[in-house]
C-alpha cells in the first residue's frame, strides 16, 4: 500500500521564541528550523511499515515556501521515497511570519486534493505542530475525505489477512489508553510515544538528494486558499519570574503553609 | 445567536472540563447579549449511551436553556466519525459550538469545523468577544488575539484558564431536557476496549495540589516517594514526558505542551529540569515548588520555591516535616 505522510517546518523545539517588535508574528530571521517532532514520528511509522513489507512506497508532503524543502529532503533522508512540496509562496497571507498565517482547514483542504491525485491507503500526520499548536489538520482531512480516523496513536498494528478492518491502533486519551480498529483507507496521527525516530546517515542525505520532489501550486491542485481568522496581534504573556531558594525542608513548609497558606 | 456546548463525560458524571468550560460560555454569551437586541441562550448537548445521569446533573447547571441527549448504542464510546456528524447537524442552529479542549474535544471538534466548512479555534484560554479569543501558541510562550468571521465559531476551551461553573442544589426551574433521536451509524471504525488507569487520586487536572515526578526519580518503584507525598498532600501525581517515555508512569500522567495543562494551587516539580514543553503544562500553577540536584535547572527560573537537593533526601523529610506541621 501506498502511504502519504505530511510534514510541517516549524522553528526548533528547543529554541525560545520571541515575538517580533510589531507583534503580528514571532522572530524567525536566523532561528534555527526543524521538521515538526509529531511529523518526524509520522515518517518513522511510515518508513517502519515499509521495513515491515505492509507499505510499497512512502509520499512526504509540506505545504509552505521553498524553505520546507530542506525539510523534505530531510523526510526522504530518512527513507521517504518521494516528496510533494506545495508551494504557497505566491499566496497573499498577510501575517506570513505567524504560524497561524495558513489555517488548517485550508492545509487540509489542499492536502485532500493530494489524496485524491496519490490514493493512499493510509495518511499519517502529527497530533500537532508545536508552533501552532492546533491539533486539528488530521481531523479536519479525515472529515473532508470521508476516511475514518485515529488520532493521538501511541501503536499501529497493520495486518493485510483482517480484509474488512486492517488497522488497529492505540490511542492516548485522557485517562488511558483506548484500542480500535479501522477500515482503510484511514487518516492517522501520532502522539510522542509511536516510536523513537532514526537518524538520518550521512549516505542516505547523499541519496536523499537525488530523490523525486515535486512542486505543486493550490492553483495546480485547484483548491482555493481562504481565510476565516484573522490575528489581531501576537504577545508575550506575563512572564513568571524566579522566586527563591529555601534553605531546608522546614522553612519550604513554613512557607507553603503560613506565607501561601496552600497545604 | 445561541451557544451549543458539548458535554464531556463518561455516561455517568459530568466532567469538571465541562463545567469550566461552562463558565467561559457563560462569558461568551454575555459578549453576544451586549451587541445583540435578542437573548442568546446556552443548550448543552449530552452524547452517550445510557447518559440519564448526566442529564439529571445538567439540569443543576445554572445558565442553561435546554438540556439536549443524543442517547444510542452508536454514540457509547464517542468515536469521532459519527459523534462529530451528529454534532454539525445540531451545530447549524447555533452561532457557537463549544467543548473542552479534552482528548475527546480535540478528536471530535475539528471534524465538526470541518464538516461546517469552518475554521477552529483550538485552546482558548480568554473570551474577548463573540468573535474573538486569546489562545496560547509555541508551547504558551506567545499568546495569539484571534478574530474569526465564520458563521459558526467552533471553539474548544483550555479548562484550566477558567474556574469550574457549579451543580445548583435544586434543579434550574423550567429546564427542559430534551432527547434527539438521531441515530448515525460508524461503518469504519469500531471500538475494542479501553484501558483506564484507576486511581483513588484526584483527577490531574481539577486537583489542588499536583506533585511530579520526572526523569530524576530513576525508576517506576521509585516513583511511589512521589505518591506517597500526593497522598499527604490529597493531590494528584503528574509526570514529565521523561517519566513517562522511561516507563514510570501511563501516558495520561504527562505534565505539558501535548499532555495535560494544569493550574493547581501548588505545583511541585520533582526531578524534572524545566524544558519548554513541561513548563507549557503547568506554569499558570499559583505556587510552584522545584526540587532538584541542579542548581541549574531551568524549572528554578520559574519556581516560587526551589530547593536544591538529593530527592531521595529530601522528600522523606518533607513527609516528616509535614506530619510535625499538621
Amino acid at each position: 500500500m501506498k502511504v502519504l505522510v505530511a510534514i510541517k517546518r516549524v522553528i526548533d523545539p528547543y529554541v525560545k521564541v520571541r515575538v517580533n517588535k510589531d507583534g503580528t508574528g514571532v522572530e524567525k530571521a536566523n532561528v534555527k528550523m526543524a521538521i515538526n517532532p509529531f511529523c518526524e514520528i509520522a515518517v518513522e511509522e511510515a518508513i517502519r511499515l515499509k521495513e515491515a513489507g505492509h507499505a510499497s512506497e512512502v509520499v512526504v508532503v509540506s505545504i509552505g515556501d521553498a524553505a520546507c524543502q530542506e525539510q523534505l529532503r530531510g523526510a526522504l533522508a530518512l527513507g521517504a521515497d518521494r516528496a510533494i512540496h506545495i508551494d504557497i509562496s505566491s499566496l497573499d497571507l498577510a501575517t506570513a511570519d505567524s504560524p497561524l498565517a495558513l489555517e488548517p482547514l485550508a492545509v487540509a483542504k489542499l492536502l485532500k486534493a493530494v489524496i485524491e491525485q496519490e490514493s493512499p491507503q493510509l495518511v499519517l500526520l502529527g497530533k500537532q505542530a508545536i508552533d501552532s499548536d492546533n491539533n486539528q489538520v488530521a481531523q479536519m482531512l479525515s472529515a473532508l475525505t470521508q476516511y475514518p480516523q485515529a488520532t493521538f496513536i501511541s501503536q499501529l498494528k497493520y495486518d493485510e489477512s483482517q480484509s474488512e478492518r486492517p488497522l488497529e491502533v492505540v490511542r492516548e486519551v485522557d485517562g488511558g489508553l483506548e484500542t480500535l480498529s479501522l477500515t482503510v483507507p484511514a487518516i492517522l496521527s501520532t502522539d510522542l510515544r509511536l516510536n523513537v525516530p532514526r537518524y538520518a546517515t550521512l549516505p542516505n542525505i547523499m541519496k536523499a538528494k537525488s530523490k523525486p520532489l515535486t512542486v505543486m501550486t493550490p492553483d495546480a491542485l485547484n483548491v482555493t486558499v481562504t481565510m476565516s481568522q484573522m490575528v489581531l496581534d501576537v504577545f508575550t504573556p506575563p512572564v513568571r519570574e524566579a522566586g527563591e531558594k529555601v534553605a531546608s525542608v522546614a522553612e519550604l513548609v513554613d512557607k507553603l503553609k503560613n506565607k501561601d497558606k496552600v497545604i | 445567536m445561541a451557544i451549543l456546548l458539548i458535554a464531556e463525560h463518561d455516561n455517568q458524571t459530568l466532567s469538571v472540563d465541562t463545567m469550566r468550560a461552562m463558565t467561559a460560555v457563560k462569558q461568551l454569551a454575555s459578549h453576544i447579549e451586549d451587541t445583540q437586541t435578542e437573548n442568546s441562550h446556552i443548550d448543552l448537548l449530552i452524547i452517550g449511551e445510557n447518559c440519564q445521569p448526566v442529564a439529571e446533573q445538567a439540569t443543576h447547571l445554572a445558565g442553561l436553556h435546554q438540556v439536549l441527549i443524543a442517547d444510542d448504542a452508536v454514540y457509547a464510546h464517542q468515536l469521532a466519525e459519527n459523534t462529530s456528524a451528529f454534532i454539525a447537524e445540531m451545530a447549524t442552529r447555533y452561532s457557537h459550538v463549544v467543548m473542552a479542549a479534552t482528548t475527546s474535544g480535540k478528536n471530535m471538534l475539528p471534524r465538526v469545523a470541518a464538516l461546517l466548512d469552518v475554521g477552529m479555534l483550538s485552546d482558548v484560554v480568554a473570551i474577548e468577544s463573540d468573535d474573538t479569543v486569546v489562545r496560547p501558541i509555541y508551547a504558551g510562550n506567545v499568546l495569539a488575539r484571534v478574530k474569526s468571521s465564520d458563521p459558526i465559531k467552533v471553539i474548544s476551551i483550555r479548562s484550566s484558564a477558567f474556574d469550574a461553573a457549579v451543580l445548583e442544589a435544586t434543579a434550574t426551574e423550567g429546564m427542559t431536557c430534551a432527547s434527539i433521536d438521531r441515530v448515525i451509524p460508524n461503518d469504519h471504525t469500531v471500538f475494542i476496549s479501553r484501558e483506564v488507569a484507576e486511581s483513588e487520586r484526584p483527577d490531574l487536572s481539577a486537583a489542588r495540589v499536583v506533585v511530579s515526578g520526572g526523569r530524576g526519580v530513576g525508576s517506576q518503584e521509585q516513583f511511589a516517594l512521589i505518591e506517597a507525598l500526593a497522598d499527604k498532600l490529597g493531590g494528584a501525581v503528574g509526570a514529565s514526558r521523561a517519566a513517562v517515555d522511561a516507563g514510570f508512569v501511563p501516558n495520561d500522567k504527562q505534565v505539558g505542551q501535548t499532555g495535560k495543562i494544569v493550574a493547581p494551587d501548588l505545583y511541585i516539580a520533582v526531578g524534572i529540569s524545566g524544558a519548554i514543553q513541561h513548563v507549557a503544562g503547568m506554569k499558570a500553577a499559583k505556587v510552584i515548588v522545584a526540587i532538584n540536584n541542579d542548581p541549574d535547572a531551568p524549572i528554578f527560573d520559574i519556581a516560587d520555591y526551589g530547593l536544591v537537593g538529593d530527592l531521595f533526601e529530601v522528600l522523606p523529610a518533607l513527609m516528616t516535616a509535614l506530619d510535625d506541621a499538621s
